[in-house]
């Protein structure tokens, strides 16, 4: 087989909290994202889910290295980037896109559109020869469904959905091979959301793109993933090929996340189990002891407040990070627990 | 039957802004009965908000006004009562709860205070009894520890927190109506369900009618009996929500419905967007308004906006193919 894309091995990011302006004291630290590791393969999407405070972003900024990691390692084409410089990223900047989740705030308002998606070629000197770079942006343009003759307008004059594309083209002008998308569709109105989600899929498809999709929205990442991480407090509780884990999940955590997502159909909702956990999710200040989901998990055991339970491969592909499973895989039977979802 | 609780009757609310008059909600009527769940559905624009503002006229004058129209609650007209009388309707007989739980609380009460200001003020309890009040209903809406809850500030409040704080405050009075304008968009999908499911049973054991006002077809297929669906300022359907869904008749509805990600949808199939952006209110064709959009749209949707038709009962279109 060959390498993947992408290798995040124990990926650690702390952030310090301090107390007081002259004799500044470290109080406190915050664990963002605590341990870890995944991988990503060339034209493959990796969903990355997790409730607000569980290090979905953190994890996509970190590997694009616009955050410093804390511990970990982060290979990209093979290459070990965890500690490279400003100067040795930036050859690797054109491989390794990023698309925002605000278009409002992710383009400058005082650029035209073509400025704004022909700024890559720019900056790493692409865009010498003038008529070819015109064409490549309109190029980009019809590639993300935009019409080349808007290239002279400015943001404000688009809509949501349409300066998402404008953001998706920018990213593709350097025709990168791995593109971390961060919520691109949870601020666009519902009807809009599929128009985004299918321009990516069609790129993928056409291009070969991997995409690290982080999203909060379960239903969007089934169209978009071909695996599905799920993240909590800072660690990854469990991953799986996509139609595994939406089929059958195995964490706690994952089946009450499933649960609480309603489905656009009464006579579904009738008919679904429901398992509601109780209470928030805690500070990454604190994290509880043992296993970090204990304090809302139904199935809490007293190993579960004491021991951490490690992410613990189960065969084909997924993972799980749950004493319910450690224990009994052992044995060689993975209890399965009952499935919230409907099928 | 009974007159139902709450009718919206051809209601205009229109704002005056630099770009010129824009109509917000176009001639919009739906009727709420007592204990129901209605949802208004809709996207940004659609004039969802608006409507659940103009019922209990919270509309800033200026730049809005209420055009036209009747509210009609138990049997009153909403729009022709006086300031005072109005005041004495909002947060008794009708309630609302708004999307973001921070922003609507006062960060320098506390919230035992703003918990209880409605038994105060409606019900002429006094402080002490108001505070036992609001801790009662603190415990009501599932809070631990409510003797010490009673006397924090809001920012000591997790986001879930907030906002069944601001649902305790919304039942102080055991209103007949609650309007819920977007309560859970600010908030984690595990903590959504926790409260919608609390404002659910709550507003089903006090028998209260509640009107949840949303975007996400999910939230309405799970908790809606009825559905209006809104677009451009209009209603362009409204069905019971089995209906509905199961037998969606306007072009946007069903556009709606294909173009939403499912949890058990079909994943080899791509989704079906609606092509095109909303509509700009500033400059709202004279037809339909979803015309521009619509793959069956012919010369007879652009020349005047088409009526809402009855074409089953409950089941109401506003769509020419109806007709």
């Amino acid at each position: 087989m060959s390498d993947p894309l992408l290798r995040v091995d124990d990926l650690k990011v702390h952030f310090p909290v301090y107390k007081g302006v002259v004799l500044k004291t470290q109080v406190a630290t915050v664990h963002a994202v605590d341990g870890v590791s995944f991988t990503l393969d060339r034209g493959e999407t990796l969903g990355l889910v997790g409730e607000s405070g569980c290090g979905k972003s953190t994890t996509g900024l970190a590997v694009l290295r616009m955050l410093e990691p804390t511990s970990g390692r982060i290979e990209f084409e093979g290459q070990d980037i965890t500690h490279y410089s400003k100067a040795q990223m930036r050859p690797l900047r054109q491989r390794l896109q990023m698309v925002y989740q605000d278009p409002f705030g992710s383009l400058n308002p005082r650029m035209k559109v073509s400025d704004i998606i022909g700024e890559p070629l720019v900056v790493h000197g692409k865009a010498d020869d003038k008529a070819a770079y015109k064409d490549r942006i309109a190029e980009l343009m019809r590639t993300v469904g935009l019409l080349p003759d808007m290239a002279d307008r400015y943001p404000h004059e688009f809509s949501g959905g349409q300066r998402q594309r404008i953001g998706i083209a920018r990213a593709l002008a350097l025709e990168p091979s791995l593109i971390i998308c961060d919520e691109p569709v949870s601020a666009l109105d519902v009807s809009i959301q599929a128009q985004v989600v299918n321009v990516l899929q069609e790129l993928q498809e056409r291009m070969g793109l991997a995409y690290l999709f982080i999203a909060h929205d379960l239903a969007v990442v089934r169209y978009l993933s071909h695996r599905v991480a799920v993240m909590y407090l800072g660690r990854i509780v469990e991953i799986a090929r996509r139609d595994d884990l939406y089929r059958e999940p195995l964490h706690p955590y994952t089946q009450a996340l499933l649960s609480a997502v309603p489905v656009a159909d009464p006579a579904v909702e009738k008919t679904r189990a429901r398992i509601v956990v109780q209470g928030e999710v805690p500070s990454a200040l604190r994290p509880p002891p043992g296993c970090r989901f204990h304090t809302r998990c139904p199935h809490t055991m007293p190993q579960c407040r004491t021991d951490d339970p490690p992410l613990r491969d189960l065969g084909d592909g997924r993972a799980v990070a749950c004493h319910l499973h450690v224990s009994h895989v052992a044995q060689g039977t993975p209890v399965r627990i009952p499935v919230a979802a409907a099928a | 039957m009974d007159q139902p609780l709450l009718s919206v009757r051809n209601l205009v609310t229109r704002f005056r802004t630099a770009r010129g008059t824009l109509t917000a909600v176009d001639n919009v009527s739906f009727d709420v009965n007592a204990g129901e769940t209605v949802a208004i559905v809709g996207e940004s624009g659609s004039g969802k908000s608006v409507t659940a503002l103009s019922i209990l006229r919270l509309i800033p004058d200026p730049p809005g006004h209420i055009e036209s129209g009747q509210i009609l609650f138990e049997g009153k007209d909403l729009l022709k009562l006086s300031e005072a009388e109005i005041r004495d309707v909002r947060g008794d007989r009708i309630a609302m709860i708004f999307q973001e739980p921070m922003s609507s609380l006062n960060p320098s009460l506390t919230v035992g205070m703003q918990v209880g200001e409605p038994v105060n003020i409606h019900r002429k309890l006094p402080w002490k009894a108001a505070l036992e009040k609001a801790r009662e209903l603190l415990g009501m809406v599932r809070m631990s520890d409510t003797a010490s809850r009673v006397s924090a500030y809001p920012h000591q409040f997790s986001g879930g927190m907030r906002q069944r704080a601001m649902i305790a405050m919304a039942l102080a009075c055991e209103p007949k109506l609650i309007i819920a304008d977007e309560p859970t968009t600010a908030l984690d999908v595990t903590v959504q369900a926790q409260i919608l499911d609390l404002l659910k049973d709550l507003a089903q054991r006090t028998n209260s009618a509640l009107v949840l006002i949303t975007h996400d077809l999910g939230v309405v297929a799970r908790y809606a009996d009825r559905v209006v669906v809104m677009y451009g300022g209009r209603v362009v359907e409204s069905a019971p929500a089995a209906e509905l869904y199961a037998r969606p008749r306007h072009p946007y509805t069903q556009g709606l419905m294909a173009s939403v990600p499912r949890l058990d949808g079909n994943t080899s199939e791509r989704l079906v967007p609606i092509e095109g952006s909303p509509p700009d209110l500033a400059r709202l064709p004279p037809g339909c308004a979803f015309a521009p959009r619509c793959r069956h749209a012919s010369a007879l949707c652009l020349s005047a906006p088409p009526p809402l038709r009855e074409i089953h009962p409950l089941h109401q279109v506003a769509c020419v193919l109806e007709s």
